[in-house]
């Protein structure tokens, strides 16, 4: 074994890092295994990373050690937000990612410009760009989950027309740089342009939307990075960017499905303008509401009882008084599951991770094809905080905006409860029939005070 | 059209399907610390943004490049240890004595 290189030696890291980042992402299929996977993960980028920092081409280091520590400064805290802010932490790391990867693109081109092939300018380009309106789209998704920005869409006459010739704009100057790479100057051009054109995409969009635009910008942000593979020739990248971009794809078709909506229609549909309020105006319509007394008397002779979750509880941060009402209830000896639907709150899998934060063991959290089957055989389903995903409307009512949507049946239970601020519509400001059924009982108030309530009422709190 | 186009498009396409296969078996349960993972795992671009940096090129790809490292690194960094945090958090019924 004569003449083995340092470039090969660092390579062939390179290669056992990828290995490694598929194990990662394999491990990860079940909550036993998951945690070997992101040691997994961390062992490869740990080698990749070491592996680099012998690369003979480096002559400067005092810069790079400057921007590992502060890289490290913004991630640990980073990486200890409270649970309920990881939507918005995650959206804030595809825009890291994805300014990333521009930078490097961006250094690439002026490295070699005037000189670059016209086959290097398409791939920069289209790395530029995707890389560009990543990242201000990111960073509009993070402002509007962390509440800076209004969560309603914000729409105007002409916005597809206007969005989409950005995005052109942005096309064809990348275009005359394939033809004309010595026309430097239009370089910044383009990616003000691309920059432009991801607030435009994000800004429209609602936060009911976000969990199918923060998986869309994950992709993005995956094949920004795979792109940036290709400008590189570096293998290393080009599989970390398409797992990414996968991971992204996946979970955003999964998102669509979950929603019966195809991607242009969440991209360009500007879903959550209030109805025109036609039919609610029309009849005035009966609700039976209770109080904590009456729905712990309820629930603690129940059998079964299923808890669905969904944004307004995160809001209200009621996942450990729910924990509390779980314990009451299981002590009791009432079967109690968890339904969550693809799309409840803010990303996918939120519900998930508040719950399971939350002490609630994961064996207890269904999600919706598992628990449907469930609801004809359950005495109590108690809404704490979802809507859209619950409205019968979506199975029945083929004028509804969210006909055809999947939902959870919680009305086949014996009885639904739900508990709730006041009467105002959700965030798709689509009316709920469930809420007029002869079963269902509406709980008004504060979702953490009442659940609080209900658990003093179980005589089960914990002080 | 150059051949290191052909076979990063290679690894590209059937890195691609790794990922679709070993992907779609993740339960909805940890599509949130997955979503965090692949986050932590794209910060291998740290490595093109420690050698665009470290080549010192230019005033202007040294500056690029030193961002590029400080974002990156920032992403992983926090995606392993929010990951992590997350994973932790889930529990069986059996295992949550504690």
């Amino acid at each position: 074994m004569s003449g083995v290189t340092a470039g090969q030696l660092i390579d062939f890291t390179y290669l056992i890092a990828a290995v490694l980042f598929i194990l990662s992402l394999k491990w990860l299929s079940s909550p036993i295994t998951a945690r070997h996977g992101v040691l997994a993960g961390e062992i490869g980028a740990a080698l990749a990373v070491g592996a680099t920092l012998f690369n003979p081409e480096l002559v400067q280091f005092k810069w790079i050690i400057v921007a590992l520590i502060v890289g490290a400064g913004v991630g640990i805290p980073l990486g200890l937000v409270h649970m309920t802010a990881v939507p918005q932490r995650t959206a804030l790391s595809h825009a890291f990612g994805a300014l990333s990867a521009t930078m490097i693109g961006i250094a690439e081109y002026y490295v070699h410009a005037p000189k670059v092939t016209k086959f290097g300018m398409v791939e920069i380009g289209l790395e530029v760009i995707i890389g560009s309106l990543t990242f201000t789209g990111s960073l509009i998704a993070a402002g509007k989950l962390q509440e800076i920005l209004p969560q309603r869409p914000i729409t105007y006459r002409g916005q597809n027309v206007v969005s989409l010739s950005v995005l052109g704009a942005a096309v064809i100057l990348a275009l005359i740089l394939v033809i004309h790479p010595e026309y430097t100057k239009l370089f910044p051009v383009m990616v003000g342009v691309a920059l432009f054109f991801g607030v435009l995409l994000v800004t429209p969009i609602g936060g009911a939307d976000m969990p199918t635009v923060i998986s869309l910008l994950n992709s993005y942000a995956g094949l920004s990075a795979a792109l940036l593979g290709f400008v590189l020739n570096s293998k290393v990248l080009v599989v970390a960017g398409a797992l990414d971009g996968s991971s992204g794809f996946i979970l955003s078709v999964i998102m669509c499905k979950a929603m019966n909506r195809s991607f242009t229609n969440v991209m360009f549909g500007a879903f959550g303008q209030v109805q025109a309020g036609a039919k609610a105006a029309g009849e005035e319509k009966v609700v039976r509401s209770a109080n904590a007394e009456e729905a712990a008397a309820i629930l603690g002779s129940a059998n079964k009882v299923v808890i669905v979750p969904g944004y307004g509880m995160a809001v209200a941060q009621a996942q450990h008084k729910v924990r509390e009402l779980f314990d009451a209830l299981t002590k009791r000896g009432v079967d109690v599951k968890f339904g969550i639907h693809p799309v409840a709150g803010r990303m996918p899998g939120h519900m998930n991770v508040l719950l399971a934060e939350a002490d609630i063991p994961y064996d207890r959290l269904l999600d919706m094809e598992e628990i449907n089957s469930d609801f004809p055989q359950t005495d109590v389903a108690l809404v704490i905080g979802a809507n859209d995903v619950t409205n019968p409307a979506a199975r029945t009512d083929t004028s509804s905006p969210i006909y055809g949507m999947p939902i959870l049946d919680v009305d086949k239970a014996h009885t639904v409860m739900v508990i709730k601020r006041g009467m105002s519509p959700g965030f798709a400001g689509i009316d709920n029939p469930l809420y007029y059924l002869d079963h269902t009982l509406m709980l008004f108030g504060d979702a953490k005070a009442f659940v609080g309530n209900i658990v003093r009422e179980l005589g089960g709190g914990h002080g | 059209m150059p051949s290191d186009f052909i076979s990063n498009l290679f690894v590209f396409i059937l890195a691609g399907f790794v990922g679709f296969e070993v992907i779609k078996r993740v339960s909805p349960l940890l599509h949130t610390p997955l979503m965090s993972l692949t986050n932590a795992l794209d910060a291998i671009v740290v490595v093109a943004a420690i050698i665009i940096a470290g080549r010192h090129e230019t005033t202007l790809s040294t500056v690029l490049g030193v961002i590029a490292v400080a974002a990156s690194f920032s992403n992983m960094v926090g995606g392993f240890l929010i990951t992590d945090r997350m994973l932790r958090m889930f529990k069986t019924g059996k295992s949550k004595k504690s």
